[in-house]
């Protein structure tokens, strides 16, 4: 948090709506979604699976397997550019050279067929102009960086001969070949052993230190937000429902859903200085989360929500900003306000 | 080309609404989904009817020769002519769905029951049997399906009986792979173990849990055999060691100096081809629609 | 990798010997004695001269003898003489052998430059017009017997010229290679739909994977996505069939060879047996078989080569 946070804006999302048109009806996966991201900083976005998260991050790098899915409004600008408006081809050279993305999956992200160091060169060959060769010493260069060794001759190897965390570090190195403005991570830690998560995080935040790159991080894991995020999204059936910076969060939820998903964690592990070993997934709260096309007309969460009236199963919450800096969409917030002590 | 299905497969179906509502709603449902199985099927139905009601749906008797009508082409008397003898080729036709189907189908059980038996005795046992099945069936697969037809047949001297035991005996091996690999797997699962727990002789084990288990892969793996067992017959009939005279194969029909009524009358050649083809092409609709509704693992 | 491949030879020599036995003992199952047939099929009925054959031909020793008999000529080279043109069998089988073979090769090349792109696009095209109707292509492959698809190929040469083309061995080898691509597209088509739908099936399922996704995270173009990425991981369970396709492709020459008239080894196997030329089907048979064991045993290497999670180790 000591950092130094650039204020100028990389990223800015509005109302980002993203919907599937299935057999059993529309699925609104992504409904009416902003939000802004500075170079230097990250910014989670958290939320149990089947919120949107992950389809969020695939809107904004246009990957939304269409059929069924389509993204039918909003705008990503990207340093003034709005990628939903590029046509394929320019939105080919934003991909991997502007905005990147790693995956959750370390052993099935990578090309089984092709070595480590031509998959990381790829990149540089599509965006760099670069000639095979530098391309592939450029892509050594780049393995050193993210702190593999014996980077020559891991370079020349193929994905099933690396570790689970080693393959995250080569997909790192690949997502940050060019130097992109901004940097999506999917779950980066989750298929991955605890000690190498906490090794692989402190990657992200000293690569991104140094270069500058915004990130989004993509998890339901409150333990990494904690000790990475300077603001946090928080989704609920694909919806925003909370955003405020992480140590504001932690300290004063404000949207029952939120207070649910911290209720029973130890407050002491929440802040900032907490170690990699004590990574808590979000909590049990009781209920299931609605069906994303069969939503209920008020507010998506009044089903599971312990204070909910009236009110709340008729219209949705309005989104504003409760406290300075600290916004939610909630009819009750000052209820879901409530923190122990 | 192993196929496995998981143990579950009534969930499959139930989901794709199988038990939804019955008989005639199932069918309208699965015709819906699979319209290329459903048009296979009904291609295969119509070849069925017209094997078990050929004598109603022919009409003159397939061997009656009348030398009149010797090569005579496609006309009000005969729809598709008639072949050297002046025999009615549209009968023959009729009479050799009947032929073509019950050398396949018996070729295809026959093939079924002793590959299951196989497999799942080699699955079972394991050990030296299983040892010496796998070499068996090693030596049975570097022979082409129809060389190694063509071999048996003309080992045991060409009748209707012999076609059929020559094409089923190559079908053995591939059946009782899927059947084994199928009975491996399935020897792991917890409830084999719990009937084993409970006392169950290995035996009724074999037969009440693993075999009806193995099924579907089975059916899915028949159907598409099927097609390929016509082929072979046709194939060796044609050859002139399949099917022999007086009996009215679609395969013989063709072979009789075909290349010589490739100039003189096409008819001859077009109508037996096209009957061979149309069946086929049905049996492989069908196959693909079973495979898909019956292994999840495949479908695209 | 030396010795996985001593292991695969000895299995593959196994196989062999199996094979060997099945067929001397299934020609042998032949109801009466191979001399009376030959006999009566030569209309001979003299006891003493069909003694004498007998006693030449060894048919007189017990099988055993006459199984190691043949398997220790096989081994020096001498594979006996034809029962009909009492020619040596290798002078009978070697000259058939590259007209068989170029024409299988020219299929499998036919079959397989068609097959692969063929379902790579079906597959692209998921669902399409074009894609139905590539399906329905390749499943007519799999529908049309061989020899009607030859048949009807010739109906179009009278058709069209007025003539059927002829082998002849006379012809310049230009010529004799434009006559076997005619037979050539016949047997193929089969091989083509049976690839073209593998293809087909393996890039829809490779396309699927997390890995086509990060390379369209890359900024990969879907050309590049297609041929590169998927192409590349897809053909890889194509080529576990080639081996498979060789012995379906042997069934398809043994018609087509007949229906072309074209002098070749499949041919052959028919007419030897027809007249119950013993030395000329086993021979044969072990040829078939060996060729076919090889074959799969090159494609085992090709596949470790291809995908590098299958480097072989000793």
């Amino acid at each position: 948090m000591d950092q130094q946070v650039n204020t100028q804006d990389v990223l800015k999302v509005n109302g980002l709506t993203t919907y599937f048109f299935t057999r059993r009806g529309v699925v609104k996966a992504v409904d009416d979604v902003s939000f802004t991201v500075r170079a230097g900083e990250t910014l989670a976005i958290v939320g149990e699976s089947g919120c949107g998260k992950s389809i969020t991050a695939l809107s904004l790098m246009r990957l939304i397997p269409s059929p069924p899915g389509r993204t039918i409004a909003g705008t990503v600008m990207l340093d003034g550019t709005d990628l939903l408006q590029l046509s394929e081809p320019k939105m080919r050279q934003m991909r991997g050279n502007k905005i990147s993305m790693i995956f959750q999956e370390p052993m099935t992200a990578l090309n089984p067929l092709l070595t480590i160091g031509r998959q990381v060169a790829e990149t540089l060959i599509l965006h760099q102009n670069m000639s095979r060769q530098a391309a592939q010493a450029r892509a050594v260069e780049m393995l050193k960086f993210v702190k593999i060794p014996e980077a020559e001759q891991r370079a020349r190897e193929y994905p099933h001969q690396l570790s689970g965390g080693m393959r995250q570090r080569a997909m790192i190195a690949m997502a940050l070949a060019c130097n992109p403005r901004v940097l999506i991570c999917d779950e980066p830690t989750t298929a991955l052993d605890v000690t190498i998560q906490a090794q692989i995080l402190e990657l992200i935040v000293e690569l991104q230190r140094n270069f500058g790159t915004a990130v989004i991080l993509i998890t339901h894991d409150l333990g990494v937000v904690a000790e990475t995020a300077h603001r946090v999204i928080v989704m609920y059936a694909g919806r925003k429902v909370e955003e405020a910076s992480a140590e504001e969060l932690f300290h004063r939820p404000l949207h029952p859903y939120m207070n649910g998903l911290l209720g029973s964690i130890p407050r002491v592990g929440l802040t900032k200085r907490a170690t990699a070993s004590e990574h808590v997934a979000l909590q049990e709260i009781p209920g299931i989360v609605p069906a994303l096309n069969d939503l209920p007309i008020g507010c998506a969460f009044a089903p599971r929500c312990p204070n909910a009236g009236d009110k709340c199963r008729a219209a949705i919450p309005p989104f504003e900003e409760k406290l300075p800096g600290h916004f939610a969409a909630c009819w009750h917030s000052d209820v879901g306000a409530k923190v122990p002590t | 080309m192993s196929v496995t299905v998981p143990l579950d497969h009534n969930a499959e179906l139930r989901r794709a609404g199988a038990f939804a509502h019955g008989f005639f709603g199932q069918a309208r449902f699965l015709a819906r989904r699979y319209p290329l199985g459903a048009a296979g099927a009904i291609i295969l139905i119509f070849f069925i009817l017209c094997g078990i009601f050929a004598e109603w749906v022919a009409p003159m008797d397939p061997l009656t020769t009348n030398a009149k009508y010797s090569l005579a082409a496609p006309s009000a008397r005969n729809w598709m002519g008639a072949d050297m003898m002046g025999r009615d080729e549209f009968s023959r036709i009729v009479h050799g769905a009947r032929i073509s189907l019950m050398v396949a189908i018996s070729a295809t059980g026959l093939g079924a029951i002793f590959g299951v038996s196989i497999g799942l005795a080699s699955g079972y046992i394991g050990g030296w049997f299983d040892l010496v099945f796998q070499r068996v069936v090693d030596v049975l697969q570097s022979l082409p399906l129809l060389v190694m037809a063509l071999v048996i047949t003309a080992a045991l001297g060409p009748s209707l009986e012999n076609t059929i035991i020559a094409i089923a005996l190559p079908l053995i091996p591939s059946v009782s792979r899927v059947i084994r690999s199928n009975t491996l797997s399935l020897r792991e699962m917890p409830f084999v173990e719990a009937a084993q727990a409970a006392g169950m002789s290995e035996w009724r084990i074999a037969i009440r849990h693993v075999l009806p288990n193995t099924l579907a892969p089975l059916i899915v793996l028949a159907t598409a055999q099927l097609g390929s067992t016509i082929l072979t017959e046709a194939s060796l009939s044609f050859l002139g060691l399949g099917v022999p005279e007086p009996h009215p194969s679609w395969g013989r029909m063709l072979s009789e100096s075909a290349a010589e009524y490739v100039r003189t009358a096409p008819w001859l050649v077009i109508f037996p081809g096209l009957a061979i083809s149309l069946i086929v092409f049905g049996t492989n609709l069908l196959g693909d629609a079973m495979r898909d509704l019956l292994d999840p693992r495949q479908r695209s | 990798m030396g010795s996985y491949l001593i292991r695969r030879i000895l299995l593959m020599l196994l196989t062999l010997f199996g094979v060997s036995v099945l067929i001397f003992t299934l020609l042998r199952l032949v109801p009466g004695n191979i001399a009376d047939i030959l006999f009566d099929a030569a209309g001979m009925i003299d006891p003493v001269e069909k003694q004498k054959i007998i006693r030449e031909l060894g048919l007189d020793q017990p099988l055993v003898v006459q199984y190691m008999q043949w398997i220790s000529g096989l081994l020096r080279g001498d594979l006996g003489f034809s029962y009909i043109s009492e020619k040596p069998t290798i002078d009978e089988i070697a000259p058939r052998i590259p007209i068989t073979a170029s024409l299988a090769a020219m299929a499998l090349t036919l079959s397989v430059i068609t097959g692969v792109p063929l379902g790579v696009i079906s597959a692209v095209r998921q669902n399409t017009k074009l894609d139905y109707a590539l399906r329905v292509f390749s499943l007519s492959g799999l529908s049309l017997p061989s020899f009607w698809l030859g048949l009807l190929i010739l109906m179009g040469f009278v058709h069209w010229f007025g003539t059927i083309p002829i082998y002849d061995r006379n012809n310049t080898p230009l010529e004799q290679l434009a006559f076997m691509l005619v037979p050539a597209m016949a047997v193929g088509y089969r091989a083509s739909a049976l690839i073209m739908r593998l293809t087909r099936s393996s890039m829809l399922e490779v396309l699927r994977q997390d890995y086509i996704r990060t390379a369209r995270s890359k900024g990969v173009s879907d050309t590049g996505v297609n041929y590169d990425h998927a192409l590349r991981n897809a053909v890889v369970p194509v080529i576990t069939i080639i081996g498979i396709e060789a012995a379906f492709l042997i069934g398809g020459l043994i018609v087509t060879e007949t229906v072309f008239n074209i002098p070749g080894v499949a041919r052959f196997l028919v007419e030897a047996i027809r007249m119950r030329d013993y030395p000329i089907v086993q021979n044969l048979v072990m040829f078939i078989a060996f060729s076919v064991v090889t074959i799969n045993l090159l494609v085992d290497l090709a596949y470790s080569l291809i995908d590098p999670r299958i480097r072989i180790t000793d």
